[in-house]
């Protein structure tokens, strides 16, 4: 009896932890753009890029 | 020399047709400024912007020198800046022209271009680009300078940032609110379980635990979840009015009340589970609605139009020594002496003090041809400069202007909410009506059979009364058919646009840029040239400033390397010149020696090669493709059509035009909005199309404004919708869409009126067990919601058929 009050109460402290969370990332603007970093995340690095770019310039000037 | 075209050649940056005269490491480029971008991008190892997306690039519209120094200016300064230390500065700019997967890695790899800047990052959905950057490394000027010599030249309003932030406030609290319900709601239900499946009499004491826990949970729900709707309820109380909220509100009330109350007294485990979940769905069809085009603006009026700053002669300057300023336009005073150069807006009503200028006021009055203006005479405000810089003397400050008084018109004064009772308030203040009087018949009758029941039997009647369902018809069906609009590109500002757009019975035209292209006029060339006479032709007209030579020059893309000898203008008639000792003219009929007679409908020019007349171009206005179509189908419902221009197109737009429709020509931005209120006082629903800001008077005053644009990421006037150009021809369609969305909003208040009769025989009888109550209300809830947006897309998907969804 008394132990599905305790389960109660903490299942619902992890809600509303959940639900806090929530809150923060909201007001961290994460919804604002939800596009973008969709798109961002899979650009290249540079450093890997810039050679290749270097590379294909090369073969372009010799044709 | 021969030139060699290709037909199918794109220029690499901007994938614009081109001629094969600009070549870089082996890529074709229609213009300089195409070919600059690629050689900024490819010496800085940034090329990975073209293997992105094909042609990513916009082709790039002329921006002089000194268009952003006023950003320097202190005041300005400050305004534009979010954060501003002597380190670290922070800037977001608006920049319409971002469209793809390149922009965005472009406009985030700015550091690599730009030493100063110390981080970019895109909100590609709002079109803006926030920048980090050391103020004392790269002025607030020269970013901004960069982005347009990159193709993303920033827009400037100092106006719209404050504007801007409330909207996104509110979509967050509304989320808040909604995620606020739906947890309580399903915790709610959670603690309600046990209840639906009998167990109350086994543990009596975990029933009471759980029944309190749903008060706890319902609190927040009932203070700050339904608050939007209580607030509205009481608002409109208060004017002795009733929309669809003061229903929902009493009932929302009576169902946290007596379900407390049945708690409390240990009468019953209450209707907690059917509060929580109405608010919750009733949130989420608020949501659903809300719908915004964050990247457009509806509600611009004419200071976005205009320059921000403007040249002025500095006065304490020496004699002979020019010195000229930066300065906000607002500041100009009568008796300045500004400094407007090529495709610049004249900010204020001037005088000429050069010997002549090219006008180009398609922007005020729709008139697309550009006028001569000499020495001395008055240019309006909003006036568009074509060719060399001129200087003119301020003579009313811009808020005086004969533009800017359009402004001062009523119809820019009065709020816009009152013009119409929403379908949906209508509904509500009959079922309002039906609902008390049905409650008072109850009531009386249980007072004379079982009087202790009577509050239990009232409170019931008022719950079920609850018309959620029917508050949520409107916004998912509204909804739905905002994105099935948004689909087809035809950008509304809300729902209500839908509901006024169902009752319209007349359509009002704009000429330029709404039936026809505004920019681009077709230009056929009759008689025969080939194509090295053509190229020549493209090189004369090259070196002429004239508003027709350039056009010419424009749409002929063959190139020759010619040089040109002798060349000569004649102001009024013509111009001449040599090229591989071929005497060329080109001009008027007179001017060339062309004798017979041409229809004036459109301009001609005359080419004649060695005193031999070739042929002529005709430049006419191009009209938008499949208008003919959608004004038939429209038939007599389309009005009138307003044009600023000339009558130079009349016989052509007689041609377009049901014979019923007006036309009328010469029409001052005051003459159109007249025309539209004088046909609302004829009791006709009008939806007026226009671009211009001409126009922005009657879009304003009509019942429905639509803003017609060839690119969504120029200026439109104020308006309650934006449709994109080659989308005119379906308006017939949306139109009728948007009625059928009305037939659907009323087959949705049916449905929603029937479950509430079922719901009401049981509260009359008294057998509204919370149980009854928890399945019968969210069932209505959904069925509606599944309905209408069934409804709705089965609808677009047949009227729309033909339309390919892009």
């Amino acid at each position: 009896m008394s132990i599905i009050i305790l389960l109660i109460l903490i299942s619902l402290s992890i809600a509303i932890i959940f639900l806090l969370i929530f809150y923060w990332s909201m007001k961290s603007g994460q919804y604002d753009d939800t596009y973008t970093p969709s798109v961002r995340m899979l650009f290249e690095e540079k450093s890997k890029k810039s050679s290749n770019q270097k590379l294909n310039k090369k073969q372009g000037v010799t044709k | 020399m021969e030139t060699l075209v290709k037909t199918d050649l794109t220029c690499y940056h901007c994938g614009e047709p081109c001629d094969d005269t600009l070549w870089k490491d082996d890529k074709s480029f229609c213009c300089y400024g195409c070919q600059t971008v690629y050689e900024i991008l490819s010496s800085n190892d940034l090329c990975e912007y073209y293997d992105l997306e094909k042609n990513p690039g916009t082709q790039l519209r002329y921006v002089p020198e000194e268009t952003y120094v006023f950003l320097d200016e202190k005041d300005i300064r400050k305004k534009i800046l979010a954060f501003d230390s002597d380190t670290f500065s922070r800037v977001q700019f608006y920049v319409p022209a971002i469209h793809c997967v390149s922009c965005i890695w472009l406009l985030e790899n700015l550091q690599k271009l730009e030493q100063g800047i110390l981080r970019s990052e895109v909100n590609f959905v709002q079109k803006t680009v926030t920048i980090d950057f050391k103020p004392q490394a790269v002025a607030l000027s020269s970013l901004a300078k960069l982005l347009a010599a990159l193709g993303y030249a920033p827009k400037i309003n100092l106006d719209s940032e404050n504007k801007t932030k409330p909207s996104v406030a509110y979509d967050k609290s509304l989320l808040l609110k909604l995620s606020i319900a739906g947890f309580c709601f399903g915790n709610v239900m959670l603690f309600s379980f046990p209840e639906y499946l009998g167990l109350d009499q086994t543990d009596g004491k975990l029933m009471q635990i759980f029944s309190w826990l749903n008060i706890l949970l319902s609190v927040p729900v009932f203070l700050y979840s339904d608050s939007d709707y209580m607030a509205s309820a009481w608002k409109s109380f208060k004017q002795r009015q009733i929309n669809i909220d003061v229903p929902i509100a009493v009932g929302l009330v009576a169902l946290f009340l007596r379900s407390v109350w049945d708690i409390v007294t240990g009468f019953g485990p209450g209707y907690m589970d059917s509060f929580t979940g109405l608010v919750f769905f009733l949130l989420i069809g608020r949501w659903f609605q809300n719908k915004t085009y964050e990247s457009l603006a509806f509600d611009r009026d004419f200071k976005s139009y205009f320059p921000l700053a403007v040249l002025r002669l500095k006065k304490q300057s020496d004699i002979g020594h020019e010195d000229w300023e930066p300065v906000v336009v607002y500041e100009l005073k009568k008796g300045d002496q500004i400094k407007v150069r090529n495709m610049e807006i004249v900010p204020a009503d001037s005088l000429l003090l050069d010997e002549k200028a090219f006008i180009d006021y398609s922007f005020v009055t729709g008139e697309s041809k550009p006028v001569q203006v000499n020495k001395g005479e008055l240019i309006y405000a909003g006036g568009k400069l074509i060719g060399q810089p001129v200087t003119l003397v301020v003579e009313k400050r811009t808020s005086q202007s004969h533009l800017t008084s359009l402004w001062n018109n009523d119809t820019f004064q009065k709020p816009e909410e009152s013009k119409y009772k929403r379908l949906i308030d209508r509904a509500a203040r009959r079922f309002t009506w039906v609902i008390l009087g049905l409650s008072i018949v109850t009531a009386v009758y249980w007072y004379n059979t079982d009087p202790t029941q009577v509050w239990l039997i009232i409170t019931s009647v008022l719950i079920v009364a609850c018309p959620c369902a029917l508050a949520l018809t409107a916004p998912f069906t509204y909804g739905n058919m905002l994105r099935v609009f948004g689909r087809n590109k035809l950008y509304l500002k809300n729902a209500d646009v839908i509901e006024r757009m169902a009752s319209v019975n007349a359509v009002v035209f704009d000429k330029t840029g709404t039936v026809t292209h505004g920019s681009e006029p077709e230009i056929e060339f009759t008689g025969e040239l080939s194509d090295e006479e053509l190229s020549w032709v493209s090189t004369l007209t090259g070196y002429s400033t004239h508003p027709l030579s350039k056009l010419i020059h424009k749409n002929i893309l063959r190139r020759s390397s010619a040089f040109v000898a002798g060349f000569k203008e004649f102001p009024g008639k013509g111009i001449e010149g040599n090229l591989h000792g071929n005497f060329i003219r080109l001009g008027s009929a007179a001017f060339t020696g062309f004798h017979e007679r041409l229809d004036d409908a459109s301009s001609t020019v005359f080419v004649a090669i060695n005193g031999e007349v070739r042929g002529y171009f005709s430049i006419r206005t191009a009209v938008r493709k499949n208008i003919q179509n959608m004004l038939g189908r429209l038939g007599d419902k389309c009005e009138a059509m307003l044009s600023g221009d000339s009558k130079a197109d009349k016989v052509l737009m007689s041609t377009l035009f049901h014979p019923t429709a007006q036309l009328l020509f010469n029409q001052s931005p005051h003459d159109k909005l007249n025309y539209i209120s004088n046909l609302q006082h004829a009791g006709k629903k009008v939806m007026m199309l226009g671009d211009g800001l001409n126009d922005s008077g009657a879009l304003k005053q009509s019942d429905v404004g639509i803003a017609v644009t060839d690119d969504t990421g120029v200026f439109t006037p104020a308006c309650d919708g934006i449709l994109q150009g080659d989308q005119i021809g379906n308006l017939d369609r949306f139109l009728a869409l948007a009625k059928s969305a009305t037939t659907i909003v009323k087959a949705g208040f049916v449905l929603s009126f029937m479950y509430n009769a079922i719901a009401l025989s049981f509260a009359i009888s008294g057998h509204l067990t919370p149980l009854v109550a928890a399945i019968l209300m969210p069932l209505s809830s959904i069925s509606v919601v599944v309905f209408t947006t069934v409804a709705v897309n089965v609808v677009a998907r047949r009227k729309l058929s033909d339309i390919p969804l892009g």
